[in-house]
């Protein structure tokens, strides 16, 4: 369970994230949307302790981000981060293999290998493995860094913005994935996204954030509502019911 | 492992010719038949004090040019490109100015204090920043050195010290001898522990957050790298001087083929730092001979040839 209360952040005058309180179950997957700034990034960012909150307080299964030791936490939580610039030139396997990291402490054994290779296989990324992340595509690198934090294999896994620069065939079996690996092992993923249709389709909760602060929390039929679109987006849309799922059309 | 066997072999064969080019005639075979006393002391006091300097002082620069260049993120920086070197001649100067009876060990620690100031002043001026284009980050280095160097030589001019300054800024290893260059040492030893920990230095390389994500303290693995750093620039100016262009060139030639993963690329890179200063080495103790050209001159051309070479490439992958 993440427990989130009275989170705050701001940047000069600006509240990005105003008194957030929210409590995340373990098991399942939790999709966080909201528009460009509405502070999804910060908030992920706050709760898995790489930005500092002046006020409020984080605890993932009972321990404080805070307090608790990086290497003990890294164990428990991992996150991606939006945008993700790379200078060092680390092969694809490389790089997922440093998601090991918290666990091997550099020195892999047989089961940290078989993981590696495990991740690469449900990621597709075998044909790129061996290429150095630079020498990828924008998609093919997103699924290279997304590849790493699963496998730091954590209870909790957060990731900002996932299915970026992902084509449409890789972001259904990314979702898929995600599905597949809350379901089978537990995990709790919390997503942020975009495309509110993914987000209706394969998540437990949906959460909706605005100017800071969460707007609208609940299962995917109660948001997804033209009401609750139009009150977080300001967009107006229909929502059809496609094989028992709710999708929202809003391209007019 | 087998391309590292073949590139220790090659580094082997120079230090090899190291031991035998020079101004007074030292042969195998003077050597082996005991003919002359004066060939053997040649040997043990100048010629192989400097293969082996020129051996420390060569991996542990190009391998300290690639820890700063996984700490800053940054392909262009070394440490005459971080203030790092600036900052340790600043340290000489004053440790011999203020306290001149120092012992080597001493003063060498001194210019490593300063020099860890230096390089860590630049990487705080870097995390103000709040866009860094790749090739302003080396630029900051560079003035944040010329700053440092206007310092230094406001005093030294006052004190009549430019030409001890002017050594340090320019490597030579002419004046190695036994007894010399021992301070090295420490750096060979500080790049054993560089081996150890790279695998921090390459998550540090990945970035903050990936850092923290990791479970590992940002803070302390760039203490960490600035000290191996620092202390291994100060021992190679306080014994030969500054040695340009050798921790930019080497790691980037190395990444090129071997990538950045630093316990894979750490070998490659002393070996290949240690192999050029050799080679350079060498070339200016033939090219004029009897006479020399000292190794900041002919790294100066080599390296910058190669630097140019990088940068023109067609599909440099800058930052
Ligand atoms: N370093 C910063 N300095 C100043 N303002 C910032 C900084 N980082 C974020 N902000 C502001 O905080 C607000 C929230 O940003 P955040 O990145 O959390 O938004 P977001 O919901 O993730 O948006 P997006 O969908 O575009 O990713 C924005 O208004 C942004 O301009
Ligand atoms: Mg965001």
């Amino acid at each position: 369970m993440i427990e989130v209360r009275n989170a705050r952040k701001s940047y000069g005058e600006t509240v990005v994230v105003d008194d957030v309180s929210i409590t995340v179950p373990a098991g399942g997957v939790i999709s966080l949307i909201g528009a460009n700034g509405a502070g999804k990034s910060t908030l992920l960012s706050i709760i898995s302790r790489l930005l500092p909150a002046p006020a409020g307080t984080v605890m993932v299964e009972g321990m404080d981000v805070t307090t608790t030791p990086g290497d003990v936490l890294a164990r428990r939580l991992s996150i991606l981060r939006q945008d993700n610039q790379m200078t060092a030139r680390l092969t694809v396997r490389d790089l997922i293999a440093f998601g090991r990291y918290p666990h091997s402490k550099g020195r892999p054994t047989v089961e940290d290998r078989g993981h590696v290779e495990r991740v690469i296989r449900y990621l597709e990324l075998e044909a790129v493995a061996h290429r150095f992340l630079d020498e990828l595509s924008g998609g093919q690198r997103q699924r290279a860094f997304i590849a790493m934090v699963l496998c730091q294999d954590t209870r909790y896994i957060l990731l900002d913005e996932p299915l970026n620069n992902l084509d449409v065939k890789h972001a259904v079996a990314m979702m898929k994935l995600f599905r597949r690996t809350a379901d089978a092992f537990g995990k709790t993923i919390i997503l942020v996204l975009h495309d509110i249709n993914f987000a209706s389709c394969y998540s437990d909760r949906i959460v909706a954030m605005r100017d800071g602060r969460i707007a609208f929390e609940g299962p995917p039929e109660e948001i997804i509502t033209p009401a609750v679109i139009r009150e977080v987006y300001g967009v107006e849309a229909a929502i059809q019911e496609i094989d028992g799922k709710r999708v929202a059309l809003y391209f007019r | 492992m087998k391309g590292l066997v073949l590139a220790a072999a090659g580094v082997t064969a120079l230090a090899a010719a190291s031991l035998f080019v020079g101004v007074s005639d030292v042969t195998v075979g003077a050597l082996l038949g005991g003919m002359s006393d004066e060939a053997t002391q040649v040997m043990l006091v100048s010629r192989i004090p400097r293969t082996l300097a020129l051996l420390l002082a060569g991996s542990g620069m190009a391998v300290s040019g690639l820890i700063l260049q996984m700490l800053a993120r940054n392909r262009f920086v070394e440490p005459s490109t971080a203030g790092t070197a600036e900052s340790a001649v600043f340290g000489m100067l004053m440790v011999t100015l203020l306290a001149p009876g120092t012992p080597m060990l001493g003063r060498m620690l001194v210019a490593g204090a300063c020099a860890l100031a230096g390089t860590a002043l630049f990487l705080g001026i870097l995390r103000r920043m709040p866009l860094r284009s790749p090739l302003v980050v080396p630029l900051v280095g560079i003035m944040l050195g010329a700053v440092i160097t206007a310092s230094t030589e406001f005093v030294a001019y006052r004190f009549d010290m430019m030409q001890s300054v002017r050594a340090w800024e320019t490597g030579d290893f002419s004046g190695v001898l036994r007894g010399r260059y021992e301070l090295l040492w420490i750096g060979a030893a500080l790049t054993a522990v560089a081996y150890a920990a790279a695998d921090r230095f390459t998550v540090a390389g990945l970035g903050e957050d990936f850092t923290t994500n990791l479970g590992l303290n940002h803070r302390r693995v760039v203490s960490l790298g600035l000290v191996i750093v620092s202390l291994v620039t100060a021992a190679v100016i306080a014994t030969c001087g500054m040695i340009p262009f050798l921790g930019l060139v080497v790691p980037n030639l190395v990444s090129l083929t071997r990538g950045d993963n630093m316990r894979r690329s750490l070998p490659w890179v002393a070996l290949s730092g240690a192999g050029l200063v050799l080679a350079c080495d060498i070339a200016g103790r033939l090219v004029i001979r009897p006479y020399e050209i000292p190794i900041g001159t002919t790294m100066g051309i080599v390296g910058s040839a190669i630097f140019l070479y990088l940068l023109l490439r067609k599909n440099a992958h800058a930052g």
